[in-house]
């Protein structure tokens, strides 16, 4: 903008400022290239939300906020399109994934009544996440391990010809991992149950 | 028109040529076949997602939507085949399935567009019983209320929000049977980019979108002993109330609009046009002192609140340009508490102020901070919509149709013609510039009429020349207009030196706060909108006092009460001052 005098009640620059406090450097800097680029700034929009996921892990009310006023996209578009999408997640992901596999193979195995047993015992249900962070749960689909149905992954980890009487003992795996923490890295565990 | 640029079609049997881009919808229309239709809207974009408009068109296999579909060479459209009538049947059915069974307690019953459609295709029985979405009401705004779980998700307030408006508060959010209207992170509309214009209550087709009442509040202060309840009625009601009883739209109804006001109970009737007349007194001699010294040009207007919102979210660097002036409405609520009250000997407290306005944005700017007495006591208690005062008409009995022609009370209801059309988009600026030419030539302007400031179809900019100075001036309803002049004055492209924004389409007469057309007319029909406004020029012309500065009850008030123009008086009690609101708006 090109104003002689700036105006007393212009509070852009605040906005703006606020705005990049709340996002990583990294996606401030490809909202900056969007914004130097030919392209419409909407059509970077999804390119945009999905950086911002990639390093935070989910996107926040903030962010979206941040997004779109630095994006020049509005508001409500920005987070119609987060919510819109399977693949955007706009709470945080806990610290452990369980995947319930719910492909053909697992199914027929009895998948549906693990899911319910983790459901149970978490507390939550499919695509929520525990209070303490530590859990989320998810349908997936086939995760190519057919020989092993029913599977669950937490996070990397692959448990296989799992029945829901073992569902416990494999949840207290990991809380084990958080109140001991493993001189490996504790979000990579080792071989499966 | 050449034989190569038309189509021939047949409709329902009957051959019909129509220009080649024609929908089935508009075909339908030269044919006097109205086809059904809930997110079609002849102003805004395409949607396409009811499917209420299906039509058979002969070998294609499936129904295809009439609003979204144009017409080709030899097209065999049929309207309404037992097939038509079953499926769109299913369709309503279903929407209706996953909606409130609560019609007979609705806002909208009897005029509900979803109701209408159920009778129109003789859904007599309910097939689909399922789930049904289950919200509460977000009441968190002191204009719109939102209510998703009666929504039936057709985007016509998304899209009025950002194509007319420009302010893209709402939009689709979540997927599948989540999904809701809203703001951005699902706000609440208290804490979103909302500039409570209320185009997306004008725009539903049921009650998703709706005014907070404040109608028991009147009734209630009505049966108050104690209380002395003083109403004041904005120009653009009197040419649209009769509407809601079966008059043509453009009808003037100011004589029987205060007899019912009077038989409901109101204790004095007040015109909000000597709000307007006092608002041009000193609205022309701040322009006057802004073009004297060349600063903060060009000057907006500041009537409308939906527009004052609108420069607070989205323009703020340009909130010195807005006039100082309070609103007329709210100019006339302090002279009632005050100037008023204090004639009177009523303790200002006992005085209970309703405004009749054809704005639900009105009801958020009666309880801005600055426009209170004091702590506790706002200067404007309650405003009640068109629609509102309609049903409180209704309400009690009053036949209003037979009313004699009544009378507004003294001093407050004296109002010149300047006043009454600051009801349509143009007419403020037009009743400024009658004032203002008087004020800048010292002498009686021989113009009354600015035609060249009216019939803004959203934007006009036109140079008016006063005794041989030249204005350049704009006039924009409809935000999204707006926004195309606040962009040239912010980057300083163009000079103006007044500009008058009112943030519905057709100016108030357009306002959220409306009649509900009645059928054969549409929300931002310009024949309706004319009509309307037509109304009220016809309301100016016919007046013998035409311009705010001649109103004898103006010339006594600042005489024994206010003092100079734009002197300290008039300054602490007529004027205020706006700021930036989060959350900022994206524009």
């Amino acid at each position: 903008m090109t104003k002689k005098k700036k105006s007393p009640t212009d509070n852009w620059k605040q906005v703006r400022k606020r705005a990049v406090a709340v996002l990583p450097k990294e996606v401030v800097k490809l909202i900056g290239d969007v914004q130097k680029s030919d392209t419409r700034p909407r059509s970077r929009l999804i390119t945009v939300l999905h950086r911002l996921q990639a390093i935070e892990g989910h996107l926040g009310p903030e962010e979206l906020q941040a997004v779109a006023l630095l994006l020049g996209v509005p508001a409500a578009k920005v987070t119609g399109v987060a919510t819109f999408y399977h693949f955007f997640r706009t709470v945080p992901r806990g610290r452990f994934m369980v995947s319930v596999c719910m492909g053909t193979a697992c199914y027929v195995r009895g998948a549906e009544e693990v899911r319910g047993r983790v459901a149970e015992e978490l507390g939550i249900a499919d695509g929520q996440t525990t209070s303490d962070g530590l859990f989320s749960l998810q349908d997936t689909r086939c995760v190519g391990t057919c020989g092993l149905a029913p599977v669950v992954m937490v996070n990397d980890d692959v448990h296989g010809n799992v029945t829901p009487s073992q569902v416990p003992a494999i949840l207290e795996l990991y809380r084990a991992r958080v109140a001991t923490p493993d001189r490996a890295a504790p979000d990579r565990p080792s071989a499966s149950a | 028109m050449s034989s190569s640029t038309m189509v021939n079609l047949t409709m329902d049997g009957t051959p019909v040529s129509v220009p080649k881009g024609t929908t089935i919808m508009e075909a339908a229309e030269r044919l006097g076949v109205r086809i059904p239709r809930l997110c079609y809207h002849p102003d805004l974009s395409l949607a396409g997602s009811c499917r209420v408009c299906i039509v058979d068109v002969e070998d294609m296999g499936y129904f295809m939507a009439a609003c979204a579909s144009t017409v080709w060479e030899g097209m065999r459209v049929r309207t309404h085949t037992p097939e038509i009538r079953q499926a769109r049947r299913d369709i309503i059915e279903l929407l209706l399935d996953n909606h409130p069974r609560d019609c007979q307690t609705c806002e909208r019953d009897g005029r509900c567009e979803l109701q209408n459609l159920a009778y129109d295709f003789g859904v007599r029985e309910r097939l689909f019983e399922g789930r049904r979405k289950r919200f509460p009401p977000d009441e968190t705004s002191r204009s719109v209320v939102r209510h998703s779980e009666k929504c039936v998700l057709c985007g016509r307030c998304v899209r009025v929000c950002a194509e007319v408006q420009g302010v893209f508060n709402l939009d689709q959010q979540g997927r599948g049977f989540e999904t809701v209207v809203a703001p951005a992170n699902f706000a609440a509309m208290d804490e979103s980019v909302c500039i409570q214009c209320g185009q997306c209550i004008a725009v539903c087709p049921v009650a998703a979108f709706i005014e907070p009442k404040h109608t028991e509040e009147v009734f209630g202060a009505i049966a108050d002993p104690r209380k002395t309840v003083v109403v004041q009625t904005a120009p653009s009601i009197r040419s649209a109330i009769g509407e809601e009883f079966g008059m043509q739209p453009g009808t003037p109804n100011t004589g029987k609009m205060v007899t019912a006001l009077r038989r409901i109970g109101f204790d004095v009737v007040f015109d909000t046009n000597l709000g307007a007349d006092l608002t041009i007194v000193e609205e022309s001699n701040e322009l006057l002192l802004r073009l004297e010294k060349g600063e903060r040009l060009p000057m907006f207007t500041s009537c409308s609140p939906g527009w004052i919102s609108f420069l607070e979210k989205f323009y703020p660097e340009l909130i010195p340009h807005a006039s100082s002036c309070r609103s007329p409405m709210t100019m006339l609520s302090v002279l009632s508490k005050t100037y008023w009250a204090e004639r009177r000997g009523i303790d200002p407290k006992d005085v209970y102020m309703v405004a009749v306005m054809p704005c639900v944005a009105k009801k958020f700017e009666c309880r801005r901070p600055e426009h209170y007495l004091e702590e506790g006591v706002p200067y404007t208690d309650a405003v009640v919509t068109t629609r509102e005062l309609a049903w409180m008409i209704k309400s009690t009995g009053i036949d209003f149709l037979g009313l004699p022609d009544g009378e507004f009370d003294d001093p407050l209801g004296i109002a010149s013609g300047a006043g009454d059309i600051f009801g349509i988009t143009g007419g403020v600026m037009e009743a400024t510039l009658r004032t203002a030419s008087e004020r800048l030539t010292g002498h009686p302007a021989q113009r009354l009429d600015f035609t060249e400031v009216r019939q803004a179809r959203g934007l006009k900019e036109a140079d008016v020349e006063v005794d041989g100075r030249k204005l350049h001036v704009a006039v924009a309803n409809g935000l999204q207009n707006a926004k195309t002049v606040l962009d040239m004055v912010s980057k300083g492209e163009r000079h103006f030196d007044v500009i008058e924004v009112m943030a519905c389409p057709g100016g108030c007469s357009g306002g959220g706060g409306q009649p509900y057309p009645r059928s054969g007319y549409y929300v931002l029909d310009q024949r309706l909108l004319a009509a309307r406004g037509g109304a009220l020029y016809d309301i100016d012309e016919k007046k013998k006092l035409r311009r705010s500065h001649e109103n004898p009850a103006i010339k006594e008030l600042y005489e024994t009460y206010l003092g100079d123009i734009g002197g300290k008086k008039a300054h602490e009690l007529l004027h205020t001052a706006y700021a930036p609101r989060l959350p900022r708006g994206i524009r």
